[in-house]
């Protein structure tokens, strides 16, 4: 927060995004475990080493062996071989194996550190985001996530409330908003009610697999199945063609969102151009089938919040793939928009708005700002909470789209006379019988004391907590004995082994706040000073004043001398004297590249580079692009 | 459920250890937030039990006390002011869920009153031929078979418009008869609020017929209404 209002802290690159993708560097040759690179910086590996390379790993959290698999068909990367039933499955990245949790902490640590970088100080508590739609065991694998990253995760907020609390911040306003999140990988729709600066969901619904990555798969199917069509090339054998090809199906997808028409050109292993024309009434016709899978639950959304499309006040949209056109035209169909003269909430970045949001949940939880002070969320859990009963079916005991926390009170007794122990298996779903549901856990109530059938009564009390995670507790009323509990969660890590993927992740040298930060600050020093190195040889140089010739290299000289030190902040105040003495050599630089971009470039790919480089870490960061 | 305690027990308080009314969510010497206090859903509200509720009081009310004891206002509290606000945000939110619903707020009292009532929400039952209503035997048997029917055709990819209008006007007929209970149900609310003993018993047991008529009705409109939709 800064004074009142939300704002998104950017990493390292300039980039206000942290991209999921994680990659494992190569092993050292001197040995050792290999390091980790996440984010932007982790993209180009995707088509270097793809088997080293793993993205959307939000869509693996909390999920089982068969659900990862079927999941994996339209992934490159892989389960590793010997999974045991019962097991968290592990991810083959290169030579080592991950669990979903362990990947997503490591994109948490390097938000973390942005974080940090930012404020110049340890952060080590956090507000995450998750779908509305997790269920329980996803919810409870990212705050497994949070806790190997070294946070202490203070809240899970459903993303779609996030989003809204950011756009409700600066309205005092009363009415009904709808919030229609499609991002990668997951599809959430919420609707809240809104009055006197408390936040209301009435009813969430979604699709914890629909989103942006579904639109590209579908896309790669038929371009890799038309290249094999057409160059008699099959793509599957090239992981690294496979993810060039992903390149430029994004790059398809983004484009059509603001032209008419797009093409494909991509260099095939066997040195053909697979070149293709894709005009936007085309791709609407092909990603028709996934964007009416959001229909059905924004309708049942509304059934659930017993409203119609006419009493939803405003829409909010979130997600990247809410930029495409036909999603805004489904929406408006879905709400009546148009009809009513109203247009959906695009004014905040749909990529940032739910990291803005959880800032304002961080603010209400730290008490630290008076803006938020009067604001409450009230948010809901997805799914029913029911418990098998005789003969498989499920007794719900507690209704999908209740306010959390949440609790329900059942009693149980045994069915045979001096039976110690009763096993309850719990759900999570709306379907009838307890298979078609979600197995959440099974717990076992062991140390009755032994009585005749149906003679104990163990009250056991659910209690979903305000981060839309279970906790049972039992009673047995006759003996006033605590029943005792062994849960097995039916997918999930246990605490022990939590803990131990903390140590395992935790690389000691960075465990150390100022040594990282030291760490940190000589990169920086280095990245600048090679860049001044090589700075002579190109022709900008010549035009520089001799004065400003020597201002460079006295600031070089200086930051030579500090980098060696233990301070990082002197280091850090050398570094940016440095990048302002390069200031104006860096400007003849970038006039250069635009030059030599327009030659030989289009307009548009010009414009990328300059994009990009003008978000570079240091104005002497274009001497980079070649 | 929560049983109706008598409230004159004074309870010490875990942080000040004062004696206080059991009833109350914070001390009314230290401040400090409570363990969910006894007492039914009403109690939560200061409410006496009634059927007729002034719903926007209700939910101005469930807003102010949510402000109070919502676990995000105890986000830095100590472990016990976590622990009991947890508790008693459940609590209230149970409470304000089973007392805005008409339908849920009639069985709540009934049970609180002694009466037997199913449960609500379980997954037994759903069909179970005894519940039938009597007067709806022959009618209830028909829409199963054409429900049975309706699936058949669905399974093997039909459409059967013939049939789909039949089950069009059912639901519109079911859909009147639940309307019709839920006007009886009101007509009891007002018996009851304002009724002694002897009238109150009288109603409860109507009220207990009319709710298991209602349930049945409902799940057959819920089954056809699927199947339309479908």
């Amino acid at each position: 927060m800064e004074g009142d209002a939300p704002v998104v802290i950017p990493g390292v690159d300039g980039s206000n995004l942290v991209p999921s993708v994680v990659a494992l560097d190569p092993i050292p040759p001197e040995g050792g475990r290999p390091t980790v690179t996440v984010g932007n910086s982790a993209r180009k590996a995707l088509i270097e080493t793809p088997e080293r390379v793993i993205y959307s790993v939000k869509r693996l959290m909390g999920r089982g062996l068969e659900e990862i698999q079927s999941e994996l068909k339209l992934f490159p990367f892989h389960l590793a071989g010997d999974v045991e039933a019962g097991e968290v499955p592990r991810i083959q990245l290169g030579e080592l194996r991950f669990t979903a949790p362990e990947i997503s902490a490591y994109v948490l640590r390097q938000l973390k550190r942005n974080a940090e970088r930012f404020f110049g100080a340890p952060v080590t508590q956090a507000v995450i985001t998750v779908p509305a739609y997790f269920n329980d065991a996803q919810r409870q694998a990212t705050k497994d996530a949070g806790r190997m990253a070294g946070l202490d995760v203070l809240r899970l907020v459903n993303e779609p409330t996030a989003a809204a609390l950011a756009y409700g911040l600066d309205r005092a306003k009363v009415g009904t908003i709808a919030v229609y999140d499609l991002g990668g990988g997951t599809f959430d729709i919420s609707i809240l009610k809104l009055r006197d600066g408390i936040f209301e969901v009435q009813s969430t619904n979604g699709d914890t697999h629909l989103g942006g990555d579904d639109i590209d798969n579908l896309l790669m199917a038929i371009a890799l199945d038309e290249i094999h069509a057409e160059h008699g090339v099959d793509m599957r054998a090239h992981p690294s063609a496979v993810q060039a090809v992903r390149k430029a199906v994004i790059e398809v997808k983004i484009k059509l969102s603001t032209e008419a028409i797009a093409h494909f050109d991509i260099e095939l292993p066997n040195g053909d151009r697979y070149q293709r024309e894709i005009p936007r009434e085309v791709f609407e016709q092909l990603i028709e089938p996934v964007l009416n899978r959001t229909a059905g639950p924004c309708k049942q959304a509304m059934t659930d919040a017993g409203i119609t499309p006419e009493e939803i006040d405003e829409v909010v949209l979130v997600g990247g793939s809410t930029r495409i056109p036909a999603v805004r035209q489904l929406v408006d169909d879905l709400f009546h928009l148009a009809a009513r003269g109203k247009k959906p909430h695009i004014e905040l970045n749909p990529d940032e708005v739910v990291a803005l949001g959880a800032a304002v949940q961080a603010a209400i939880l730290a008490g630290s700002s008076k803006s938020t002070d009067e604001l409450l969320l009230l948010d809901v859990t997805p799914l029913s909470l029911g418990i098998e009963a005789l003969g498989g079916t499920v007794a719900r005991i507690i209704q999908r789209n209740s306010t959390i926390p949440a609790s329900a009170t059942e009693f149980f007794t045994t069915g045979v006379d001096g039976q110690t122990n009763v096993a309850i298996h719990v759900v999570q779903g709306e379907r009838e019988l307890a298979t078609d549901c979600r197995s959440l856990a099974r717990f076992d109530l062991k140390g009755i004391p032994p009585m005749s059938a149906g003679l104990p009564r163990i009250e056991v009390r659910f209690l979903i907590d305000a981060d839309g995670i279970l906790h049972v507790t039992a009673l047995e009323q006759r003996s006033g004995k605590a029943a005792q509990i062994e849960v097995k969660p039916t997918y999930g890590l246990t605490d022990e082994q939590v803990e131990s993927m903390i140590l395992e992740s935790f690389d000691h040298a960075e465990d150390d706040f100022a040594k990282r930060l030291l760490i940190e600050a000589r990169n920086e020093a280095e990245t600048i000073l090679t860049a001044v190195e090589r700075a002579p040889q190109s022709p900008a140089w010549a035009q520089l004043t001799g004065e400003e010739q020597a201002a460079i290299a006295a600031a070089r000289d200086h930051l030579n001398a500090v980098k060696l030190g233990e301070d990082s902040s002197l280091i850090r105040t050398a570094t940016l004297a440095l990048d302002q003495a390069t200031r104006r050599f860096a400007e003849l630089m970038m006039e250069a590249a635009v030059s030599t971009a327009l030659r030989g470039k289009t307009m548009d790919s010009a414009n990328e580079e300059l994009g990009e480089a003008v978000t570079a870490p240091h104005a002497m960061a274009p001497a980079e692009f070649k | 459920m929560f049983k109706v305690l008598d409230s004159a027990v004074p309870i010490a308080c875990w942080s000040c250890s004062i004696g206080h009314n059991d009833s109350t969510l914070f001390c009314p010497h230290c401040s400090k937030i409570q363990p969910p206090p006894g007492g039914d859903y009403f109690s939560v509200f200061s409410l006496e039990p009634k059927l007729n509720l002034d719903l926007p009081a209700l939910e101005r009310e469930f807003h102010r006390l949510s402000r109070r004891l919502h676990p995000d206002r105890f986000a830095r509290a100590e472990d016990i002011e976590k622990q009991w606000s947890l508790a008693d945000t459940a609590l209230l939110n149970d409470a304000y869920r089973t007392l805005k619903d008409p339908l849920r707020r009639t069985e709540y009292l009934l049970k609180l009153e002694g009466a037997e009532i199913g449960e609500e929400f379980s997954g037994m039952g759903r069909k179970d031929p005894s519940r039938v209503p009597a007067d709806l035997l022959e009618e209830v048997f028909d829409l199963n078979l054409q429900l049975e029917e309706m699936r058949m055709a669905r399974n093997m990819g039909q459409s059967d418009p013939v049939l789909e209008a039949s089950l069009t006007g059912a639901k519109k007929k079911f859909d009147g008869l639940v309307e019709a209970v839920d006007r009886d149900l009101r007509i009891e609310w007002k018996l009851w609020d304002e009724g002694d003993e002897v009238a109150r018993a009288a109603s409860e047991k109507r009220m207990v017929a009319m709710i298991d008529r209602r349930r049945y009705l409902s799940n057959l409109v819920r089954d056809v209404t699927e199947i339309l939709g479908a």
